[in-house]
């Protein structure tokens, strides 16, 4: 639905994973997962806990260890050594939890400041009033300390700090599973609205099946480290899907139901 | 489906509860809240900051110290909560009303094998021989689902998942055979698959049991898939109650605004319609 209104065509980048295995210790985490994301496309990643999908998102940024042949950016001028800095300007993460991935001790202006001077881009001062801007903060909540923030609000930060450098990547780790839903409806409707507007790449990880659905059109299902399938939102929406395990996961999302005994 | 009994398990009349505020006076979290509670399923809902879980804390007794709870009438059975002496409380606790908390990474205690935690809770209320204590332990951690509960019951906390854990916590408080459970997001820190295997262990024992169930969440449809009756709150007020069939005739906005803000599948909106919310809901 985002390729009738996208962004003209910059420099916009896709990703490809090709047999991405992650060991921890002997214990393969992510085994051999490959998929391939289009240059301003959304794409889901679903599993419960320990199914290995943060780690695949962890090891795209460079968190986890993995080799270069396993992932890569794709489209012109793409950045080819991953984790160098022009790669991690490129691709961005936000993480999941509002409240443990933002300095305690530092003002929001600190927080956006800290990956210009990283980068050595110098209009900080422009760039952290545009960035608040965007998420719809305004500059009034340029010297707060995010203990003076509700969730929704610090979770914004969180997309402020990965969208300053204006990446054509961004990495969400369940980027609203710790708001409410009325505030997950806030911050699903800014990212939306922030794709469509930079023709951002997507990478979502989530639990919730409807979420994940609401804002990608491809998803993949993830279960112990490896992956089950890749369904067309469109598809899971209409309940057409392979594997028993993703029916699962689709009937898990509905609520629960009462045995009839 | 349970019918609430004529008696009330539990009335709750204009409940207040209020915490000191930075700039001195108090701030009220809780603002008249009442209800009452037969032996059936009642959900709480409301965002962060609506005071479900402080009304859950006020009936346990777990305020915050600090917290003043005040209420016309807080009852259960023929207790008086709020002038019954403070070992009476105690007694009731764990005993005839129990609490599951959220999380239970960090509502068991880390040092203590998870089956001598159980045993403990049991010894409180209903002191008996250790052999005896365990016997009921294994046959706790079995009625929560759990396979193997002789392994399980020698494992710490950390050694356990999340869904694991809850189901634990509430093997814990089901031991003592209560009359009143009230859960606080007992489901919110698990996967989905999880969240439903452990919601139909709850809602088996509260149907075998013929317990009250006090079921406190932000998340609306979960609720009023598993609630008979569910009380809306918004900035300490209840603002609507209303039986959870019926929650699509919802007459509040701010009801209707928490139904629409969740993605559905195969609804495609976007953008996803916001809660607007109103002064006038907080008077």
């Amino acid at each position: 639905m985002s390729s009738d209104r996208a962004a003209p065509q910059a420099q916009r980048l896709g990703l490809r994973v090709q047999d991405l295995t992650v060991t921890f210790d002997g214990f393969k985490a992510v085994d051999a997962v490959s998929f391939n994301v289009e240059p301003g496309e959304s794409f889901g990643i679903v599993g419960e806990s320990g199914s290995g999908k943060s780690t695949v998102l962890r090891a795209i940024c460079g968190l986890a260890p993995r080799t270069a042949a396993q992932v890569a950016l794709t489209g012109a001028g793409a950045p080819a050594q991953p984790a160098s800095a022009a790669w991690r300007r490129q691709v961005q993460m936000v993480f999941q939890d509002p409240y443990g991935s933002l300095h305690p001790r530092q003002t929001v202006d600190r927080i956006l400041a800290e990956p210009l001077a990283i980068h050595g881009i110098s209009d900080a001062e422009a760039r952290i009033e545009q960035a608040l801007d965007e998420v719809g903060l305004g500059s009034g909540f340029r010297f707060r300390y995010p203990h003076q923030l509700s969730g929704g609000q610090r979770q914004r930060i969180a997309v402020a700090r990965a969208l300053i450098l204006q990446p054509q990547v961004l990495l969400l780790d369940e980027p609203t599973s710790a708001l409410d839903a009325s505030v997950q409806a806030e911050v699903l409707n800014l990212l939306e609205a922030l794709r469509a507007q930079r023709g951002l790449t997507f990478v979502m990880v989530s639990h919730d099946l409807a979420v994940v659905t609401h804002l990608c059109q491809r998803l993949l299902v993830m279960q112990r480290g490896k992956a089950v399938e890749t369904v067309a939102a469109a598809d899971l929406a209409a309940h057409r899907v392979q594997a028993d395990y993703t029916r699962s996961l689709m009937q898990a999302s509905l609520g629960f139901q009462r045995a009839s005994a | 489906m349970s019918n609430p009994a004529q008696l009330p398990l539990l009335s709750v009349q204009d409940l207040r509860v209020a915490y000191p505020a930075r700039e001195g006076g108090m701030t009220e979290v809780v603002r008249g809240v009442s209800f009452t509670l037969g032996r059936e399923r009642l959900g709480i809902v409301g965002e962060s900051g609506s005071g479900k879980s402080q009304t859950g804390r006020a009936i346990v007794g777990l305020t915050a110290p600090g917290g003043v709870v005040s209420a016309a009438q807080l009852r259960f059975g023929d207790v008086d909560l709020l002038r019954c002496a403070p070992e009476q409380r105690q007694a009731l606790r764990g005993g005839r009303i129990a609490m599951v908390l959220q999380d239970p990474k960090y509502s068991l205690n880390p040092v203590m094998a998870i089956g001598a935690q159980i045993a403990e809770t049991l010894q409180a209320h209903q002191p008996c021989r250790a052999a005896q204590a365990r016997r009921q332990v294994l046959e706790a951690l079995a009625a929560v689902g759990i396979e193997d509960p002789a392994r399980v019951m020698k494992l710490y906390p950390h050694e356990v998942s999340g869904g694991m854990g809850q189901r634990a916590m509430i093997a814990m408080m089901l031991i003592a055979s209560p009359e009143l459970l009230i859960a606080d997001e007992p489901t919110s820190a698990l996967d989905v698959t999880v969240q439903l295997q452990v919601l139909g262990i709850l809602d088996r024992l509260v149907a075998e049991r013929g317990m009250g169930l006090i079921f406190i969440s932000h998340d609306l449809r979960l609720v009023s898939s598993f609630c008979d009756r569910v009380l809306v709150m918004y900035a300490g007020r209840v603002v609507e109650e209303i039986a959870a069939t019926e929650l699509h005739r919802a007459q509040h906005p701010y009801t209707q605004g928490l139904l629409n803000c969740l993605p559905q599948l195969g609804a495609s909106r976007h953008p996803l319609p916001t809660l607007d919310r109103k002064p006038e809901w907080a008077l």
